[in-house]
């Protein structure tokens, strides 16, 4: 039995302790919105906080995770998840949608840590999340546009 | 795939019948040829969304509280057909935007067959070519008996009702929503010939935000539902151990240890491999990783990517089958004085949609229910029938929402619906179980694109290209399979040469010849299908003859189209004005290449703006333009192209699925390089204005863009990249 704080929930999981928090999310506590891309760290698809940082859940046993907070796409709040997840609906961002949460994830992240993003700072924080429906144009923009209304 | 019927647009919905639902309006078409009783069996119990009112021969319902669902019977998997097809019923009911509601139409043939194919599937960027007309229909003849009931409730003649925004009106004054009437229309008779809008009245087709995205709201909270997200009391997650190489089969194996993973219930030998059944995808990993398999690689291909390029080269200098000609190439390359030679190597491709391929299927012995991301219903359904030995009347099939397909999911072998119902069935009754494919599954699994090799030659005089000559050499994936009729003609594959055996450019003697050789690796459609490699060579050869004439790029492209190819001189026009087009440059450090494809009924022009950085092509700006006809959604066809050019690019750059000695090379995306966002250009898309039935833009995005990169790696200098991918190849 692993104990884990998942969205301010502690859920005891009876898993192996080199399961993936990713697989422990998906099937054991049955939160769905976080997505299976590679298994490698390499697309991103997977991302979560732990402790508001956001890791690539796919690679971080259960194990690793010990008491810290995780914070999935279901329960990111504030105002950075708002304006982000506003101007991805507003610029109709999503194509297949599958990557998505993990974009979202780490756009808030980003608009977290800093206010106004250069194009560079995107490319900095974002090359980690792969789409193959390459919506990467509209990902860009709808991040500039939730900084300009977390400016307001 | 292709789909270039002329005749799509003008097919007459013969019947219609309404049905009847508790207070909701339903509108069955009936479609030529299919019209025989109304849907029963496959879809009748279950419903998509579970609302206990649908009726299953439907496009459209109207509940009571005026949502309008539009029952989309294309999959939705990044290009829009929910949005699409909702904006057309929506423009002739006259609905409100806001009302609309998508969700997938059952498996049903005789409803929701693809007017293109015959069958029900998605593909060959036909969603809104072959709906055009279908559900403008069913949108007119819904408002016509709203229009109708609120007539009848009223006491007023229905001509003098009007309808804007979802709101009935009457000049006395009387006002109604649908809900309000869909009971009271539902028992109306179905008017036969409903009138269609004139294009001058459209408030949605073709408005600039006059329409979002019915997605993007739950794509971007984590709330669409995927086949990866089915979870179901009872439920086993299945992987399962495929051969290394292409045509192995089990020899036997050893699940000793797998039966002792935590969490492993059952490992059967099933026809693609051995199955690992588990409580979830970890143990199911774990168990996987523990099985021993012995593999008889007797018949399995064991050539890799090196020997088959030398194979298709040698084949690429014998005489192929015949795909095209006019004139004498042959003898005008024989005695040109300048002759310009070009070799292009394409290797295989991986689709690697963003979620892997996977089902779910639950069965009782006697009936059984499939979910998954199902591009071609119809086939999928009767495999998964044959193989559970059920009656088809009592497998239902639910489309889910998919995390991209690019082709992937068009499966001429039925090979996933195969496995996840051999899966099912080897567990036995009552265990539902959810197949999923890892990564590694997905870039070893097979169904490339084709490695292709074309062999160009071309003749220059006096400033005119004199001749020009391609020969093909690359798998096919339809000789051979139930599909060959559909395609296949007098020995041709269209999906080799589509693009290369007919050119927008005049040249007097042309030839073009294809060979097919047989290789034991399973191919596939790849998102724009042939035009991956015959746009790329095409474009690319005639750039450099236009080069060695001494023509500018742009200008010599039109002048080469004598006045036959009004279209793609239109988008070749317009992109040039878009990206004020003063030649290839360099200018600085940076350089332009153009090119133009037409694919599936739609023409794309690009120029790209490209500069050499580190070693690799760096690509900072892309104007694009494109006629794809009536531009239902401007936006979503914007998004279209811009993605379209991004999975080009991509691919272009860095795309290579190597074999050696048979196995895939690539396992995951640290090897199989994907276009992240700092390689992302700028994009700039013009939709040319239209009047023509709308035609595909899934697709036709992906093509030029290429080519247009290697012709301005010519500008600053360089070769044209003559095999690809252009950065870090490993063959």
């Amino acid at each position: 039995m692993v104990s884990l704080k998942v969205n301010g929930t502690t859920h005891s999981v009876d898993v192996d302790d080199d399961t993936p928090l990713l697989w422990a999310i998906r099937d054991n506590i049955g939160l769905t919105g976080t997505k299976f891309g590679c298994g490698v760290a390499q697309c991103g698809a997977c991302t979560v906080y732990v402790d508001g940082q956001p890791v690539r859940s796919c690679v971080t046993p259960v194990s690793a995770v010990g008491d810290s907070e995780i914070t999935t796409i279901e329960a990111i709040t504030g105002k950075e998840a708002e304006a982000v997840q506003a101007a991805w609906t507003a610029r109709d961002v999503p194509q297949c949608g599958y990557c998505q949460s993990g974009q979202v994830m780490s756009a808030v992240a980003l608009l977290k840590e800093n206010k106004k993003p250069t194009d560079r700072d995107i490319d900095l924080a974002m090359n980690g999340n792969l789409c193959r429906c390459a919506t990467y144009v509209r990902i860009r923009a709808a991040i500039h546009d939730a900084a300009r209304a977390l400016e307001i | 795939m292709t789909a270039h019927d002329p005749n799509l647009s003008r097919r007459n919905l013969s019947r219609r019948t309404w049905l009847k639902g508790a207070g909701a309006l339903v509108i069955g078409l009936h479609l030529p040829g299919t019209a025989r009783a109304q849907s029963s069996g496959a879809g009748a119990a279950f419903r998509p969304g579970g609302n206990a009112t649908f009726a299953p021969n439907a496009f459209i319902r109207v509940a009571p509280d005026n949502s309008v669902t539009v029952l989309v019977k294309h999959i939705e998997f990044g290009q829009g057909p929910f949005t699409g097809l909702a904006t057309l019923a929506a423009e002739e009911m006259d609905a409100d935007w806001s009302q609309m509601r998508s969700e997938h139409a059952p498996a049903d043939v005789k409803l929701y067959a693809n007017l293109a194919f015959g069958v029900q599937g998605t593909g060959g960027s036909t969603a809104i070519a072959n709906s055009w007309e279908q559900m403008r229909k069913a949108g007119a003849t819904a408002r016509a008996m709203l229009v109708q009931a609120a007539a009848d409730a009223w006491k007023v003649p229905a001509a003098e009702i009007t309808v804007v925004s979802g709101v009935i009106s009457h000049a006395s004054g009387k006002q109604g929503r649908f809900g309000e009437f869909a009971e009271a229309a539902s028992k109306l008779p179905v008017p036969e010939n409903a009138p269609l809008k004139p294009a001058s009245a459209y408030k949605l087709i073709g408005k600039e935000g006059a329409v979002k995205r019915l997605d993007s709201y739950d794509k971007s909270r984590g709330k669409a539902q995927f086949t990866i997200d089915i979870h179901a009391p009872n439920m086993l997650t299945v992987v399962v151990a495929r051969p290394p190489r292409f045509g192995g089969k089990v020899a036997s194996f050893d699940a000793a240890a797998t039966l002792k993973v935590k969490g492993v219930v059952d490992v059967k030998q099933i026809g693609s491999g051995v199955a690992v059944y588990a409580t979830g995808m970890w143990p199911a990993l774990k168990g996987r990783e523990a099985l021993k398999v012995s593999w008889d690689e007797s018949a399995a291909e064991k050539r890799g990517s090196r020997e088959l390029i030398a194979e298709y080269r040698a084949l690429a200098r014998q005489k192929g089958t015949t795909a095209g000609k006019h004139g004498d190439a042959e003898a005008v390359l024989a005695k040109a004085d300048k002759v310009v030679e070009a070799e292009f190597v394409f290797p295989y491709l991986a689709h690697a949609p963003m979620e892997p391929l996977d089902g779910y299927l639950q069965w009782d012995g006697t009936e059984a229910l499939a979910r998954f991301g199902s591009q071609f219903q119809t086939t999928e359904h009767q495999t998964i029938a044959a193989i559970l030995g059920l009656p088809p009347e009592k497998v239902k099939l639910e489309t889910m929402l998919a995390g991209g397909s690019f082709g992937r999911r068009a499966q001429v072998s039925q090979h996933l619906a195969a496995e996840l119902a051999m899966a099912a069935k080897a567990i036995g009754p009552n265990r539902p179980v959810k197949l999923v494919w890892t990564r590694e599954d997905d870039l070893a699994g097979g169904y490339y694109r084709p490695l292709f090799v074309h062999r160009m030659r071309g003749a220059v005089k006096d400033g005119k290209i004199t001749a020009w000559a391609d020969n093909i050499v690359g798998q096919s994936f339809f000789l051979g399979t139930p599909l060959e009729a559909m395609v296949v003609k007098d020995g041709i594959d269209a999906t080799s040469v589509e693009g290369a055996n007919e050119l927008f450019y005049e040249i007097a003697d042309f030839n073009c010849e294809v060979a097919n050789p047989k290789v034991g690796v399973p191919t596939l459609w790849w998102r724009s299908v042939g035009h991956t490699h015959t746009g790329y060579a095409v474009e690319c050869f005639i750039d450099e003859l236009l080069q060695a004439a001494g023509q500018d790029p742009l200008s010599g492209r039109i002048a080469l189209m004598g006045d036959k190819h009004a279209r793609a001189i239109a988008v070749l026009k317009a992109v040039g004005e878009m990206a004020n087009w003063k030649g290839p440059g360099p200018v600085g450090d940076r350089a332009r290449g153009v090119a133009v494809v037409e694919s599936f009924g739609s023409f794309v022009a690009q120029i790209a703006e490209v500069s050499f950085v580190d070693g690799e092509p760096k690509v900072h700006k892309v104007w694009c333009a494109v006629d794809c006809g009536v531009a239902v959604n401007p936006d979503v066809i914007r998004a279209q192209m811009e993605g379209g050019i991004g999975f080009g690019l991509g691919h272009a750059l860095y795309g290579e699925l190597t074999l050696d000695q048979g196995k895939p090379v690539q396992a995951n995306f640290d090897s199989y390089r994907s276009l992240r966002i700092q390689e992302m250009p700028e994009v700039e898309v013009k939709i040319i204005a239209s009047t023509v039935a709308p035609t595909g833009v899934g697709e036709p995005g992906v093509p030029p863009i290429g080519p247009a990169v290697a012709n301005a790696l010519a500008a600053l200098g360089q070769q044209r990249p003559r095999q690809l991918p252009m950065v870090g190849r490993t063959v």
